[in-house]
């Protein structure tokens, strides 16, 4: 049989971005039902690819795996250089199951431009990939880039009523932190004798003042990414403007590359910068945790609500990752693929009342659980996994990180802990509103339970999240070699004359 | 013989799906025939393996793998042993009992599968708790029971007063989990493991290892005390009992069986579990003594002034709960598991006969409606008699011998606290006593107050309901001295349950029958009942209840105007919940409020986010008055600036 693997990242990224303008090419919306079979058949193929991928990916070695190298600017030694180890390769197989979650969620509900949506959504997958599998950092920094502008044209386009505030606030936000990142690379490219391979920073040494300075370099593009308190304020905006379908990506993905970033930038190249500055990083981590929790508690809209208790959540994954030990990183990155799950599908679930009732605002809800007892069944599953239930995903990584940062130190455990109240609280207080009690009006009263499409993806997300709740062990088992890996890079020194 | 161990939880389990799922395909036949064939199978064949246990077949294993990160393994497995196999019998027993009784109960809901796919998923999770082999499994069950009578309290999702108290029951449970977890964090932490067995092996070498972060506490009290704040919150003790009255919202059936005979006793059983830790730590034990000593005492005070009949019973739960946690502050953890054993019974009872009472009353629970109902509905009277006898702890009945056990167990305690445990202890046996037969004399006897419509309506209640009255009011009789001497004085719970010589109460209160066995120790614990104190102040309570409620009925309306206040406090529930709505939930809004509007409104977004981008906007709408497009003021700047330039270099020399 022919060997694909030396080609699988690049299918992986082309694919979508190919498909994608193939879907473009379909023209106006007459031909919209072509448009959407086009893109789920694309978005299918890839996550059939990512599973094959996943299928070949061998546990045992910390080593980039299906690489591609090749010359691409040679005169400044910029190379198209793919690779995959365990940190990144479960986000791939993650980019590509939610993709088709999009496609199936925007299916109807999209009727304008529905060309244009679809070939968005499968272009941002294609460079999202890119993002996870970039091995050369002007490339990654390529594909990091130019996941802004079909997420900024999705909330400015498909938007709510306040979209092109939030479309600018999201794109200058973001932007201006990575501009940071790129002089990093270009300082990164000289100390590392001309190359602008992310392996070889890896292994460039580097006196402690630059590390400081290439670590908050760093902090600026991937902290506003994850969202960090405190430049957490775009995300809920961009949150409640976006359509679903924008939601759900930036949710579920868009918002780890920033911790992905962390792990691959930060902590191997500048180790000696990130021990000194752990206590940073876990304090914001700490303070995201609880004091995002008890924002999100007061909030009124369902979009908001949720973005705030993606940003309380992230906190875990931040807290995991600087606790350095493999159970806090291996926590963070299983919290960050769970909550690919349980995000997107709570933006899934407002969606779905969203469509129905065009409104946010937990006042103009109540008692649904009369009219759609179907979607307040799949609703209380989620939001129990959002509150981390165990037995639910949301609970492998809080769990994880949770005893690895009492490990730490038992205050740190203290304070994330607190997330088992405040996070129940948010979310069935919410959920209380919305679903239960009597009948609160006629739109409610008139309320049609899910179809079968919506049952379709809501069904596929609720298995993703009990599967990975009652046996998170195959994918962690593909972390541990890297993350051993990663946790032996960071307990280095890389200041010269040590 | 693993297949059995898998079979047990997971019929339920799949029982519960195909009612859940398939509910309305298979209709409510349909749904009760499945989970009450699930549930039986799994009664069955946890009395098999209780059996197997007698006969010394132990098991622990695990099932699989369900992590591995670092050098931590976490599995999910089940630890077969006689309180395991005890457990079991027991919870599904009342199930089953709760089960059928349901047939009757909600015959008229709409949710009737609904409400079998619950109780069978809470039966699945709550087997899964009792059969663990390690901390996470624990956790997992505990909280999964959680949720289950989150959803049954709530299940009448209509009723304002039922989404309010299953989210507070919710929530102040997972108070009780925040240091749960911090335990389980800390059990990883000490020992590297969660694995039961691994962790009390190595107990008794990390006893005097001391905690910096703690204040220099050892370990073994910090992990065994956070345990505990996990405990309290599922059984429901002193200050986090408040959402189980509360729960009385949910439909009967399921006050019986969880927040009754089972869920609540999960605390219980967790530290009895833990005895081997707990045990380390005399400073853990006092609390836990003090802490079931209050709920046991005050929480009976409460009871007193309830009329609503399902509330009058949840108090007496809470009483109950507070004389077994007693109990295990003693290190008599047996009399605290015998107690959790007996007490199922006869609550269960109770509960499902107060559920009686109230179909027949048209769901009317206000015990000022009732009355006279002892010649109308028999069954449920005799039955309820029985129980309350029970609960009271006359002798024979199951109730006298365990809490005997107890209230001997804590005189012999040596530990700080035990004095005031047992006068709680003692005080709390009249207490219940009066509230018991207050309940059954206001119900039962009497002249019958209830509206016409009603009266000429009531009957007794059907069989599903009659029948497992009938089938625990014998255990409520018999359990008691049938399992007095092997569960305390044997060594039934030998495997089970580590108690220091120095801590053995049970074994100082045994010594007073003098090494009797068999027919003889029961006469013995009986005639021993008639010459201590506690069976004199059971009979006060009756007397006293009596005298007020049948003798001399105008009595309660002079005593309360008497005691004014008091009646007022314990109308108040000491104010429990007024401090925490007021305090604990509004403060969270109100700080979330404040950091919403002042920080991240006002100070991030107001002044640096948007504040960057006005001033950006500031400072170009004012050099953009230099791009006017006018050219003679182009021309004026290019001549100052060639002006100046010229000035400067002329200057400059």
């Amino acid at each position: 049989m022919y060997n694909y693997d030396a080609y699988m990242l690049s299918i992986l990224i082309w694919l979508p971005i190919i498909g994608g303008m193939v879907v473009l090419a379909t023209g106006d919306d007459s031909k919209a039902p072509i448009a959407r079979t086009i893109a789920l058949g694309v978005s299918i193929a890839v996550f059939i690819f990512s599973l094959a991928l996943w299928g070949d990916f061998k546990n045992g070695t910390s080593a980039m795996q299906f690489v591609e190298r090749h010359d691409w600017i040679r005169a400044f030694n910029i190379e198209y250089y793919l690779g995959v180890d365990g940190i990144s390769m479960p986000f791939l197989v993650l980019t590509a199951f939610i993709t088709i979650i999009v496609v199936i969620a925007g299916w109807k509900v999209i009727t304008e431009r529905v060309a244009q949506y679809m070939a968005a959504f499968l272009i941002i997958e294609g460079l999202m990939i890119g993002v996870f599998s970039a091995l050369d950092s002007i490339l990654f920094y390529i594909f990091w880039e130019a996941t802004l502008i079909p997420m900024f044209l999705i909330v400015g386009i498909w938007g709510g009523d306040n979209r092109v505030y939030a479309a600018i606030k999201f794109f200058l936000y973001t932007l201006l932190g990575s501009l940071l990142m790129l002089v990093a690379f270009i300082y990164l490219y000289n100390k590392a004798g001309g190359s602008f391979s992310i392996l070889d920073f890896h292994q460039t040494p580097l006196a402690m003042d630059a590390q400081i300075l290439i670590f908050f370099a760093f902090f600026a593009a991937f902290a506003v990414k994850v969202p960090m308190f405190p430049v957490h304020t775009w995300l809920p905006d961009a949150h409640v403007q976006a359509p679903t379908g924008g939601s759900v990506v930036l949710a579920a993905i868009m918002l780890k590359m920033g911790a992905y970033g962390f792990l691959r930038f930060n902590m191997p190249i500048t180790p000696d910068a990130s021990r000194e500055l752990d206590w940073f990083m876990i304090l914001l981590s700490l303070i995201a945790i609880v004091y995002i929790a008890l924002v999100a508690l007061v909030q009124r809209d369902m979009k908001k609500l949720i973005a705030y208790s993606s940003i309380s959540h992230m906190g875990f994954v931040t807290l995991g990752c600087f606790l350095f030990s493999a159970q806090g990183i291996e926590g963070g990155i299983i919290q960050m693929i769970s909550h690919g799950f349980i995000s997107g599908a709570m933006f899934l679930c407002v969606g779905v009342l969203y469509d129905r009732i065009h409104s946010r605002e937990i006042a103009d809800y109540g008692g649904v659980a009369n009219t759609m007892p179907v979607f307040a069944a799949f609703f209380m599953l989620f939001a129990m996994a959002n509150a981390g239930l165990p037995g639910t995903s949301g609970f492998v990584g809080e769990f994880l990180v949770i005893l690895a940062a009492f490990a730490v130190n038992p205050w740190f455990a203290v304070l994330a802990a607190t997330t088992l109240i405040f996070g129940a609280a948010y979310t069935l207080w919410m959920y209380k509103r919305v679903i239960f009690g009597d009948v609160a009006n006629d739109k409610v009263a008139k309320l049609k339970d899910l179809e079968s499409r919506e049952v379709l993806f809501l069904s596929a997300l609720a298995a993703a999240v009990i599967i990975m709740g009652v046996w998170p062990n195959p994918v962690l088992e593909v972390m541990h070699a890297s993350v051993d890996n990663l946790v032996f890079q960071v307990q280095q020194t890389k200041i010269l004359g040590n | 013989m693993k297949g059995i161990y898998l079979a047990i939880p997971l019929i339920p389990l799949a029982a519960a799906v195909i009612a859940g799922i398939f509910g309305k395909a298979i209709g409510r036949t349909g749904a009760h025939t499945v989970t009450i064939l699930g549930v039986a199978a799994s009664f069955v064949l946890s009395c098999m393996v209780y059996a197997d246990v007698r006969e010394g077949l132990y098991f622990n294993g695990d099932v699989y793998t369900w992590g591995i990160s670092g050098d931590w393994k976490f599995s999910v497995g089940f630890l077969i042993d006689s309180l395991s196999s005890m457990m079991m019998v027991v919870v599904t027993f009342v199930s089953l009992m709760v089960h059928i009784y349901t047939i009757g109960y909600m015959h008229e809901d709409p949710g009737y599968q609904r409400f079998f796919s619950y109780i069978s998923l809470f039966t699945f999770a709550m087997l899964m708790l009792v059969m663990s082999n390690n901390f996470m499994q624990l956790f997992f069950g505990w909280e999964a029971v959680g949720v289950v009578s989150y959803l049954l309290i709530g299940f009448w999702f209509k009723k304002p007063t039922a989404i309010f108290a299953n989210m507070k029951a919710f929530l102040v449970n997972r108070v009780g989990d925040f240091g749960f977890l911090l335990g389980i964090a800390g059990v990883i932490y000490i020992f590297g493991s969660l694995d039961y067995a691994e962790v009390f092996k190595a107990a008794p070498g990390k006893a005097d290892m001391t905690a910096e972060w703690a204040w220099d506490a050892k370990w073994m009290t910090v992990i065994a005390l956070l345990l505990f704040v996990g405990a309290m919150g599922k059984s429901a003790q002193v200050p986090l009992h408040v959402w189980l009255p509360d729960s009385m919202e949910g439909p009967t059936p399921i006050s019986a069986l969880i927040h009754a005979a089972t869920m609540v006793t999960a605390g219980i059983f967790m530290v009895a579990r833990m005895s081997p830790i707990f045990e380390l730590s005399e400073t853990a034990l006092s609390v836990v003594m003090v802490i079931g000593a209050i709920t046991a005492l005050f929480m009976g005070l409460i009871g007193l002034v309830q009329n609503d009949i399902k509330r009058v019973v949840a108090y007496s739960t809470l009483s109950q709960l507070g004389y077994m946690t007693v109990a295990l502050g003693a290190s008599a953890y047996a009399a605290g598991v015998f107690h959790l054993f007996t007490h199922a019974f006869f609550k269960a009872l109770l509960f499902l006969g107060a559920g009686s009472v109230i179909i027949a009353m048209h769901h009317e629970q206000d015990m000022r409606k009732m009355g006279g109902l002892r010649a109308l509905m028999p069954v449920t009277y005799i039955t309820g008699l029985i129980g309350s006898l029970a609960l009271a702890g006359i002798p024979p009945f199951a109730g006298f011998f365990s809490k005997d056990a107890i209230i001997e167990a804590v005189h012999h305690s040596e530990l700080a606290g035990s004095g005031f445990a047992y006068f709680c202890v003692l005080a709390g046996v009249v207490i219940t006593a009066f509230y018991s037969f207050r309940l059954l004399f206001m119900t039962f006897h009497g002249r019958n107050r209830a509206d016409e419509h009603t009266r000429s309506h009531l009957h007794e209640s059907p069989l599903v309901v009659t029948i497992p009255l009938i089938l625990l009011a014998i255990p409520s009789v018999v359990v008691g001295f049938m399992y007095f001497e092997p569960m305390l004085f044997g060594d039934y719970f030998k495997d089970a349950i580590h108690v220091l010589p120095e801590h053995d109460t049970l074994s100082r209160f045994g010594e007073i029958y003098g090494g009797a066995t068999g027919t003889e120790l029961i006469w013995k614990a009986i005639t021993h009942g008639f010459v201590a104190l506690p069976l004199y102040l059971a009979l006060l309570g009756i007397f006293l209840a009596w005298l007020f409620y049948i003798k001399k009925p105008e009595l309660p309306g002079k005593v309360s105007k008497m005691f004014g206040p008091v009646q007022s406090i314990l109308e108040k529930k000491y104010g429990f919940d007024e401090f925490n709505q007021a305090v604990f939930a509004g403060g969270a809004v109100g700080l979330g409020k404040l950091l919403w509007s002042k920080f991240d409104a006002g100070l991030i977004d107001g002044v640096l986010v948007n504040g960057t981008a006005k001033s950006v906007g500031w400072i170009s709408s004012i050099v953009r008055n230099v791009q006017s497009g006018y050219v003679y003021q182009y021309a004026f700047a290019m001549i100052i600036g060639l002006v100046a330039l010229m000035s400067w270099m002329l200057f400059r020399t």
